[in-house]
């Protein structure tokens, strides 16, 4: 790839010849705002709020779509881009539900955040709106159309990255808007819930059903972590709220998946709370298995160890370990066989 | 033009013709050709332009001698046949005459200059030996035999042209940046997918010239070097759909299309892509989507379709105009056409004239026209005699001119300077009964439906601006509205994604700038003085003339008519809904708007 | 994996074969498709049942269950009868080629179709497809190692990698999904009874020196132990008196789970260690409450060789504690005190113990993935193996036979079961099926039934059926399509309720000792021939 030199905003960077404008900005620690951009999908140019002025060009060039050439000199907050962008914004506004009070979004929403950034009350376009009904037609994602800026990133992401393409835009003009075919229901549609559109949503038109109203995203802590299902390793992010698990998601551009998750990494989690988990070690007392306290089913168990290995000695006893925990308690537990039973008769389910 | 000895006459079978009763009127000429009685033949031929008068047939003697007759019907055949035979004309019928091109409507035609046309009307569109006979494919045979990509690239540039869709860029250079443009495929697109209201010049020469286009199409095929094209072409248009099948099938069997075409090693082939009306697919990406079969919406350029068209491979798309022009370019010389025109624009330009204008139809003129005389003397000015008050160029991306730039050169700078655009070629004429408000407001809610919604100035902003106008021609416009429109507009023109959003202010910004009184009269005394915004005006009957016959009152859907028979009526104003339906069937004219 | 799963993108050609991947590895799919719709990749799909990524794929070969080998090598006799193997990378990177070539000469395309089902020029085109391609990537999954030629299946298609010259490259590697999220890691942290950690051999005694030293102990066994099946005939014979199980399920994973039922009774003393209650679980005589994924700090080691963090988002419930915390108890009860066991410190005893993860410290995962080998701290991980050359010297090709499944249908058991996963569910159902939300989704087993079985057996839509193999029964709802073939029904094994396992046929690999869960003889019964017919494995 070929080394370029450009300017934005008076300040120079070197960058490569594949990089868009958007790309160069950022990677250089300048914010140009965007929309409809998400680096998960191709560039997509619609919302217009990334247009920036390039010195000999005709027109006003969407920073996300267009790529850089040497001794390009690129202008991202003139007064008639900060015109233009405010004018953008309070057009979507206009036709957006005025409810950040409950959206599920708020704090967590591109739209809100850039009409903050530019200080856009919605007054001078008003006019028509759209109601449309709440698509809640499944268990997982539910649908609100009102909230929707049509950016396309739902359509786009099913399309090229999951490569299924549920929806698309119906309708022309002002009433453009994603949907199944035939509007049928998600069930019905070749839909596999991996919930990318949540993901990628900028607003709260898409939004994840199971943790609705559970928490805010600065009500919830983010910890880290590696998904427990497939062989994948998606990194996931654990969205906890008062010792529960409110909402998973993935970090974009990181791990294997790049954050992207399937159904089960993504909507997988509550089994973590679910009321059969075990809370007290059970021992079988008359055929029957009944609560006990640590310290007698841990001298249960060592008894029983302790008899067979001096009995018919460590090759009678048999561990089997887990490819559903971690390396360490793997580890561990092999060493328990080896070093401290004295027997190699440890193995897991690898092969089923 | 030889006729074997017999009289030879030809139906316009255009759409046009069709539309205004061509059908019955064939039915009729063959069922009388048929009895033997006349020593005539009948041929079919597309528009010759004189929509205003169609069915049209022009008939011309074993000498050679032609007359042209307009509003024709099955009725009048007969007639017709009788006075053929006998060797009359029947003057009140003749649109024009071939001993004296002036007379009559003739100067219609003899103020044109025709190179895209000039097959349109005369030769049948179904035959390909009758293109033939015309030195038709002389052209491409001369281009694939004779000439380099470069050569034929270099001839199309100096002859200047520019894209006749409607934003003008220099064919030549189009055809450059293609050719240069590596890949392993290349395609060409011929754009037919008309959209404008009231612009049919596309139609009107697949209709009747199909196989000029097509010889442009493989000789730019060849300079471009893409061996596959496709006709983007509106499934609203059958007729041309179902001619440019026909002149497909027959190039096919003449070796003009397929493998090593001509003789040559040249493989070329056509596909007609059928479009479903969207108007924003007249745009070059969104046609392309659309071909690909995805919805048609546009994406920003660059990357323009000549690197990254079609299936991602370079794309050239011309539109059916200046395709039809390049055979004659080539036949004749760039230089040739070039010396037609001004400075910087070269050639001829169809226009569609329509609206109030006396002589609606197609014409083509040189470039360098003024608007005056396309609108007069071609056109033959204004409908009943009414006040001209303004022209609609470019359709909905185009804007408004007043009487006052009449005199504005047919020229794409010229145009582009007032505010309007050359566009691909429609002329909208407006007199004194159009209220300009409303006709601003009509053309964004074309753009506004027509949106394709994919950004936002253009989805929403349109919107906006449409109910603005709708709420000043429903007489509740504010006085800020005036100011709102002109920054909607501008923002809506720097931001928009594509051409459809970037021009939909065109109408609006013009009108403003031309007629911002009537917009004032609207907003702020409450008026329409071309007396067509309901909510603005009053129906009144003069006393004076009324003679009481009552006709008004029985079509009044409200009843809000009254009066003693024989005696002057009156309107209930708050009772009248305002459709003017009695001002119509006034006999004595006696109700107006005001 | 040999290579990364960003890496599938670089592909020109990828073979999956025996992997629905996007039901499987969804991710891992994902990288597929988008090679496939953005890059051109070619994709050969072989796989007997029509998957989701078929609709991608540019050949699908609909091979007969256990057919792999004969598929495989009659691809290669294409490949070498046409001249389009790769004569240098042979020469210059691997050994025995002339034995292998022997025995791929006898597999004519058309001898291999007669054993695979697949037209021979099905075979020729996807064998010039691959064999062509500037780079190709073979993925595979239990589709090819559950089968009693399971190893036979592996080495035919590292012959077919090594063949085309696609090891150690860019887009291209045998790539092996692992099902579970730390089957990996569970390998290489030496949870298999012949090796400890990075796979060191446990019959080394230098290997023994080393750990018996790190480990403060005067002996450890150099005998390999039992593998998992062979614990479970131990129990049956009455040689293992204590069975531990961490975190597993077997009752629902293994096959033929009437057999294995017996030897859970038989074990003297059984202790599971779980977060469930599971099937396997209510055997057990002291279960202890074991914390989740969420309620821990440890190390999972994906399929790509990534080790990456897990983090403690929230505490166990009640008095549940982390596995580690189990471990170490025991010991200390049995008078081994293993330290400190919080999982940094674990980690620096592997990576001082373990080559391949010796330079992995919890300091470094902070910021971000390593993939193993990473024999150092300034070493930075290893995406692709084999680059310069073969870890192991030179790459063996191995003559392969194509052997027939140990169990084919006959006239009393007609079809061929073969089972697997639903992307809904995972495994044995123990976490989603307690998701509400994902069981709404999928609520009920099915057997796949192709439509011309159906109308033959006079099954319908959703007809309730029994499907009997020799070791067992299980009733549950017919699903007629043509994603399966003719003669071949397919059952996911998730569902407690009617456990696929009950079916399946214990019947092992001689090598790996993996159970061939993708063929066996059943039929299906239905009406008044079901009556007896209850399955019960407590759901969950």
């Amino acid at each position: 790839m070929e080394k370029i030199h450009m300017n934005i905003d008076g300040k120079d960077i070197e960058t490569t010849s594949d990089r868009t404008i958007l790309e160069a900005a950022r990677e250089n620690g300048l914010r140009i705002p965007s929309l409809c951009n998400e680096q998960r999908m191709e560039p997509y140019g619609a919302c217009r709020i990334c247009l920036v002025e390039v010195e000999g060009a005709r027109g006003l060039l969407p920073a996300c779509y267009t790529t850089v050439t040497d001794g390009m000199v690129v202008r991202t907050a003139t007064d008639e881009l900060m015109r233009i962008r405010r004018t953008i914004l309070e057009l979507i506004l206009s036709d957006h539900p005025k409810d950040c009070m409950t959206c599920e979004s708020t704090g967590n929403c591109e739209l809100q955040d850039l009409a903050y950034e530019y200080g856009v009350k919605d007054h001078r376009f008003r006019g028509e709106e759209h109601h449309y009904e709440v698509l809640a037609d499944n268990p997982l994602i539910e649908r609100d159309y009102d909230k929707c800026i049509l950016c396309g990133r739902c359509i786009r992401i099913c399309r090229e990255v999951q490569g299924v393409g549920v929806y698309d835009f119906v309708n022309r003009g002002f009433d453009s808007v994603p949907g199944i075919p035939y509007n049928k229901p998600m069930m019905e549609s070749p839909c596999e819930f991996c919930g990318q559109c949540v993901s990628t949503c900028p607003t709260g038109a898409i939004i994840s059903i199971p943790s609705k109203g559970k928490g805010r995203t600065w009500q919830v802590e983010k910890v880290r972590t590696t998904c427990p299902y497939c062989g994948c390793g998606c990194q996931l992010d654990l969205h906890v709220r008062d010792g529960e698990i409110v909402e998973v998601s993935s970090p974009v551009m990181v791990g294997p998946g790049q954050g992207n998750l399937c159904v089960k990494g993504r909507y997988g989690y509550p089994f973590v709370h679910h009321e059969d988990r075990l809370t007290r070690p059970l021992i079988r007392k008359g055929g029957e298995l009944v609560p006990a306290g640590w310290e007698e089913a841990l001298e249960t168990v060592s008894k029983h160890l302790r008899k067979a290995m001096d009995g018919k000695g460590p090759d009678s006893i048999a561990f089997l370990s887990s490819a559903r925990c971690t390396n360490e308690e793997n580890y561990l537990l092999q060493k328990l066989a080896r070093a401290v039973v004295g027997t190699n008769n440890v193995d897991h389910c690898a092969r089923l | 033009m030889s006729t074997d000895g017999k009289t030879k006459l030809v139906l316009g079978y255009g759409t046009c013709g069709i539309a205004a009763g061509a059908a019955a009127v064939k039915e009729a000429l063959e069922s009388e050709l048929a009895t033997g009685k006349y020593d005539a033949y009948l041929d079919i031929a597309g528009c010759m332009g004189f929509c205003f008068r169609e069915p049209i047939v022009e008939v011309t003697q074993a000498d050679g001698k032609s007359v042209v007759y307009g509003d024709l019907t099955a009725k009048r055949v007969p007639q017709l046949l009788e006075a053929l035979a006998a060797g009359e004309v029947i003057e009140d019928w003749v649109v024009r005459r071939s001993d004296d091109p002036d007379a009559g409507e003739g100067d219609f035609l003899s103020n044109q200059h025709r190179i895209v046309l000039r097959n349109c009307g005369n030769i049948n569109p179904e035959s390909i030996e009758e293109y033939i006979a015309t030195g038709g494919y002389d052209a491409a045979r001369k281009v694939l035999n004779s000439m380099t990509p470069e050569e034929a690239i270099d001839e199309v540039g100096m002859s200047g042209i520019r894209g006749r869709g409607g934003a003008g860029f220099p064919t030549g250079t189009k055809w450059g940046f293609a050719r240069k443009a590596k890949g392993d495929q290349k395609y060409l697109v011929c754009n037919a997918d008309e959209g404008d209201p009231g612009a049919f010049m596309d139609r009107s020469v697949l209709e009747g010239d199909p196989h000029s286009v097509i010889e442009g199409m493989i000789i730019a095929g060849y300079a471009i070097g893409a061996t596959q094209a496709y006709i983007y072409c509106r499934a609203e248009y059958p007729l041309a759909l179902k001619r440019l099948d026909i002149a497909i099938a027959a190039c096919h069997e003449m070796g003009f299309l397929g493998k090593g075409i001509f003789g040559t090693d040249w493989d070329f082939d056509i596909r007609i892509k059928k479009g479903a009306g969207a108007f924003v697919c007249g745009e070059e990406t969104a046609l392309i989507a659309s071909i690909e079969g995805k919805r048609g919406m546009p994406r920003p350029r660059p990357p323009f379709p000549a690197n990254e068209g079609l299936w991602g491979k370079p794309t050239n798309i011309n539109n059916v105009e200046t395709l039809a022009a390049i055979p004659w370019i080539i036949a004749k010389g760039g230089d040739k056409y070039a010396s037609v025109g001004t400075e910087k624009s070269k050639g001829t330009k169809v226009f569609c004239l329509a609206g109030k204008v006396r002589r609606s139809g197609l014409a083509e003129v040189p470039m360098g026209y003024t608007l005056r005389q396309v609108i007069f003397d071609v056109g033959g000015g204004v409908r009943e005699g009414k006040e001209f008050k303004a022209v609609q160029m470019g359709g909905p991306s185009g804007g408004c001119l007043p009487a006052s730039l009449l005199d504005t050169l047919v020229d794409y700078d010229a145009i582009t300077a007032t505010g309007a655009i050359m566009g691909s070629g429609g002329m909208i004429v407006a007199d004194s009964s159009t209220c300009m408000v409303d006709l601003a407001r009509y053309f964004l809610s074309f753009t506004q439906e027509e949106s394709c919604g994919k950004c936002v100035p253009c989805r929403i902003g349109t919107k906006r601006m449409l109910e603005i106008l709708t709420r000043i021609c429903a007489g509740e416009g504010e006085a800020e509205d005036m100011e709102r429109l002109e920054v909607l507009a501008a923002d809506i023109k720097a931001g928009s994604l594509c051409a459809l959003g970037g021009t939909a202010p065109n109408p609006v910004l013009t009108t403003l700038k031309y007629f911002r009184d009537e917009y004032e009269d609207h907003i702020l005394r409450g008026k329409c003085t071309a007396g067509v915004c309901p909510a603005l005006i009053t129906l009144r009957i003069r006393e004076d003339i009324c003679t009481g016959c009552g006709a008004c009152a029985k079509v009044c859907p409200v009843e809000a008519i009254s009066g003693e028979k024989k005696e002057p009526h009156s309107i209930d104003a708050d009772t009248c809904i305002r459709c003017k339906l009695c001002l119509s069937r006034c006999p004595e004219e006696a109700i107006y708007a005001e | 994996m040999t290579n990364s799963i960003e890496d599938l993108e670089e592909a020109d050609c990828i073979l999956a074969i025996g992997s629905n991947t996007t039901e499987g590895h969804p991710i891992v799919g994902l990288r597929i498709k988008r090679a496939v719709m953005r890059d051109d990749c070619k994709l050969i799909v072989a796989e007997p049942r029509h998957i989701r990524l078929c609709y991608y794929a540019q050949q699908w070969l609909r091979h007969r269950p256990g057919s792999d080998v004969a598929l495989l090598n009659g691809m290669m006799n294409v490949i070498l009868s046409e001249g389009l193997e790769d004569e240098e990378f042979i020469r210059e990177r691997c050994e025995g080629f002339k034995e292998f070539k022997k025995v791929v000469e006898e597999y004519t395309p058309e001898r291999a179709a007669e054993i695979c089902g697949v037209e021979a020029d099905d075979i020729r085109r996807a064998a010039r497809t691959f064999a062509t391609a500037d780079s190709a990537a073979i993925v595979y999954a239990m589709g090819i190692t559950q089968h009693t030629t399971g190893v036979d299946n592996v080495l035919s298609l590292a012959n077919l990698a090594m063949l085309t010259g696609n090891l150690g490259k860019e887009g291209a590697g045998v790539n092996p999904l692992r099902g579970q999220n730390n089957v990996q890691g569970a390998c290489d942290m030496g949870a298999l009874p012949n090796v400890f950690t990075g796979y060191q051999p446990v019959t080394d005694a230098a290997v023994r020196d080393r750990f018996e030293h790190a480990w403060d102990v005067d002996y450890l066994p150099g005998n390999p132990g039992l593998t998992l099946m062979e614990m479970m005939d131990g129990a049956h014979k009455g040689d293992i008196d204590v069975l531990y199980i961490m975190g597993e399920n077997p009752v629902i994973s293994d096959p033929d789970v009437e057999h294995l039922k017996e030897a859970l009774d038989k074990v003297d003393f059984l202790v599971v260690q779980d977060i469930f209650l599971t099937e396997t679980a209510r055997y057990a005589d002291v279960v202890f409450p074991a914390a989740s994924f969420a309620e821990k700090e440890g190390t999972f080691t994906n399929t790509d060789r990534r080790v990456q963090r897990v983090r403690k988002a929230i505490e166990p419930p009640g008095e549940a504690r982390d596995d580690s915390w189990i471990i170490a108890q025991i010991a200390s009860r049995l008078e081994y005190d293993m330290g400190d066991v919080s999982a940094p410190r674990v980690m620096d005893e592997i990576a001082s113990l373990t080559p391949s993860y010796g330079g992995v410290s919890y300091a470094r995962l902070e910021e971000g993935a390593i993939t193993w080998p990473c024999p150092d701290a300034g070493h930075p991980g290893t995406p692709i193996l084999h680059i310069e050359k073969f870890t192991k010297g030179k790459g063996l090709f191995s003559p392969v036979e194509y052997k027939p499944p140990a169990e084919m249908p006959d006239e009393e058991y007609p079809l061929i079961l073969t089972t697997g996963r639903l992307l809904t569910h995972y495994h044995t159902g123990t976490m989603t099926r307690r998701v509400r939300e994902l069981d709404e989704l999928v609520p009920r087993n099915r057997v796949w039934v192709n439509p011309a079985d159906a109308e033959r057996l006079g099954v319908e839509e959703g007809q309730e059926v029994a499907v009997q193999s020799r070791r067992g029964a299980i009733k549950l709802e017919a699903r007629v399509t043509e994603k399966v073939g003719e003669g071949v029904v397919f059952v996911p094994f998730h569902f407690g309720e009617s456990p696929a396992n009950a079916l399946t046929n214990p019947a092992l690999d001689p090598v790996a000792k993996i159970p061939e869960y993708k063929v066996a003889a059943v039929r299906i019964l239905t009406g008044k021939s079901m009556a007896g017919i209850e399955y019960s494995i407590s759901t969950i």
